[in-house]
């Protein structure tokens, strides 16, 4: 055994050792979730089963909501603990990348990649082919299974057979020899797409930006006693803007070659660019270290339970 | 032939959509090739499942590197599907729905696949991205060099816009000595901030935004007119 494997095996043997003590030798645990029953149609909450003649057991529609321990009417919940540890446990092997590429990352990450897949398969299907598709095909079928809320009087629109046909011709590109009706499906996906980017972008991106940016140089403003005096902070301020987004919009224009009074401007974008650049940088690090103290959170508090309120 | 067809209807579908922005006689139409969108593109993720899982299944029978991720993926992902289309552990929310076993919304806390979100797929994409703190400040340690006056404005800026944001936004300056009797105070960091992000930040991303509207309206328009066929891949 060297040196490095020694190191890492009395670490996670002092860690096993940790969650031990925590887990038996404390009264909050590690991880420990409890829940209250609560009947889902009336909103009430069932007190714990006392028996088999419990009066709870007739409700058939029982929903979980989270509970404090010191609830009476709170029971241990093995989905929400067991939960809880995987999570933590998935949470540190992400974290052990910081190590190095290991085995508990790649499993974490193959993890991932199954889960994220089926995600969001399972939630358009849901939200897309049953709550659009099948309540315009057959909305007596989705009254009847799924969607009992779909108003009576509504009546099948079989035109939304063809983007199921349309849907259906991607599968195409799966067979060798009819490949090229796949194309079909996409050309309508790059068609529409195209068509809404376009007004759309040109709208909100471009007018709009070009009409925010038309701005008063110099600003009045009135006071208390209605005597309008210069607002020399909103002045400065449309100044800079203005500016900033000319010389940054003259940097981009590459027809002409940035020499002379076009140079003298472009560079002053470049300036722009940059504090706008370092602006986001810091931005994106406080983004990051808040989602860090949210895990670091998680796992001291939720999972180990050390952090005392 | 294989690829007029296309062309026909990217064009067709796409000036529907921009004729619709501006008659309203046309603005059903654009909500149902919207819905049509929606539709396609779903199936099509279905495709990109079926793809996932072609690929995955031939590590496996290969024996290659790493088949055993492979594994684990396939597994993930079959049992993410199976519960969340079974709705396992959903249950009818209101009096009405009782007799609608399945009538319950897919995500209802408590559902195997709401536990699934909660506790496999929120922690490992919230921790991968917690994660990149970490790189990201060790990339900018080794690559920030305040070498030139671009660097050192980009630099300073982060600075004050990392202390701007910080419990100690209210400093008055950074080690800078009081000023003296009848001069000005000295800007608030917090001030500082925000007059940057109001017009240094949001000229920059103006000027950006403006760039690319212009370069998705002329991608859009060379895509419309037939003059951009990429899309449709090589000869096949």
């Amino acid at each position: 055994m060297n040196r490095e494997t020694r190191f890492w095996t009395v670490m996670f043997l002092g860690g096993c050792l940790f969650l031990a003590f925590q887990s038996l030798g404390t009264a909050r645990g590690v991880g420990q979730q409890f829940v209250v029953r609560v009947d889902a149609t009336t909103g009430k909450i069932i007190p714990p089963a006392t028996g088999a003649s419990d009066a709870s057991s007739a409700v058939k529609t029982v929903i979980y909501e989270p509970a404090s321990k010191d609830d009476p009417e709170a029971i241990w919940s093995f989905s929400r603990t067991a939960g809880i540890w995987i999570a933590a446990l998935l949470t540190l092997c992400i974290f052990s990348y910081l190590y190095r590429d290991n085995v508990c990352y790649k499993l974490a990450e193959s993890i991932i990649v199954g889960v994220s897949a089926g995600y969001w398969i399972v939630t358009n299907f849901w939200e897309v082919l049953v709550a659009k598709v099948l309540v315009k095909l057959a909305p007596n079928v989705a009254r009847y299974s799924f969607l009992p809320d779909t108003p009576v009087d509504v009546k099948a629109d079989y035109l939304y057979i063809v983007p199921v046909v349309l849907g259906c011709m991607v599968f195409c590109r799966l067979i060798p020899k009819i490949a090229w009706m796949g194309r079909w499906p996409l050309a309508f996906v790059v068609g529409t797409t195209a068509g809404l980017k376009l007004t759309s972008f040109l709208d909100a991106d471009f007018v709009r930006q070009v009409r925010s940016t038309i701005l008063p140089l110099v600003v009045f403003s009135a006071n208390a006693s209605d005597v309008s005096t210069l607002d020399w902070k909103q002045s400065i301020q449309n100044i800079v803007i203005v500016i900033s987004v000319l010389s940054c919009v003259t940097y981009f224009y590459f027809s002409v070659e940035h020499k002379g009074l076009v140079g003298r401007i472009s560079r002053v974008g470049i300036w722009v660019l940059m504090i706008s650049f370092g602006a986001s940088f810091a931005l994106t690090v406080m983004g990051r270290i808040t989602l860090l103290t949210m895990r670091l959170q998680f796992l001291f508090d939720d999972w180990l339970g050390l952090v005392r309120i | 032939m294989s690829k007029t067809v296309p062309v026909l209807i990217a064009s067709i579908v796409g000036c529907i959509m921009i004729v619709a922005n501006f008659s309203p006689f046309l603005l059903p139409a654009r909500q149902i090739a919207e819905d049509w969108f929606t539709i396609v593109a779903t199936i099509a993720m279905m495709l990109g499942g079926a793809n996932l899982c072609v690929h995955h299944l031939k590590n496996i029978s290969d024996r290659e590197a790493g088949w055993g991720f492979s594994a684990v993926t396939l597994i993930s992902f079959f049992i993410t599907i199976a519960v969340g289309l079974l709705k396992i552990g959903v249950v009818p929310e209101s009096e009405q729905q009782v007799k609608f076993a399945w009538s319950g919304p897919f995500q209802q806390e408590g559902s195997g696949f709401w536990w699934i979100y909660q506790y496999l797929f929120s922690p490992i994409v919230s921790t991968m991205f917690a994660l990149l703190a970490f790189y990201v400040a060790s990339a900018a340690f080794r690559a920030f060099r305040a070498k030139n006056l671009e660097a050192i404005l980009l630099l300073i800026t982060a600075l004050i816009v990392l202390v701007g944001q910080t419990r100690d936004r209210e400093i008055t300056s950074l080690f800078l000595p009081p000023p003296a009797e009848g001069m000005p105070q000295h800007v608030p960091i917090a001030d500082l901030t925000e007059f940057i992000r109001k017009t240094f930040v949001t000229a920059g991303q103006r000027a950006i935004m403006i760039g690319i509207a212009l370069g998705v309206v002329a991608t859009s328009l060379r895509i419309l007119l037939g003059l951009d066929r990429s899309y449709l891949g090589g000869d096949e």
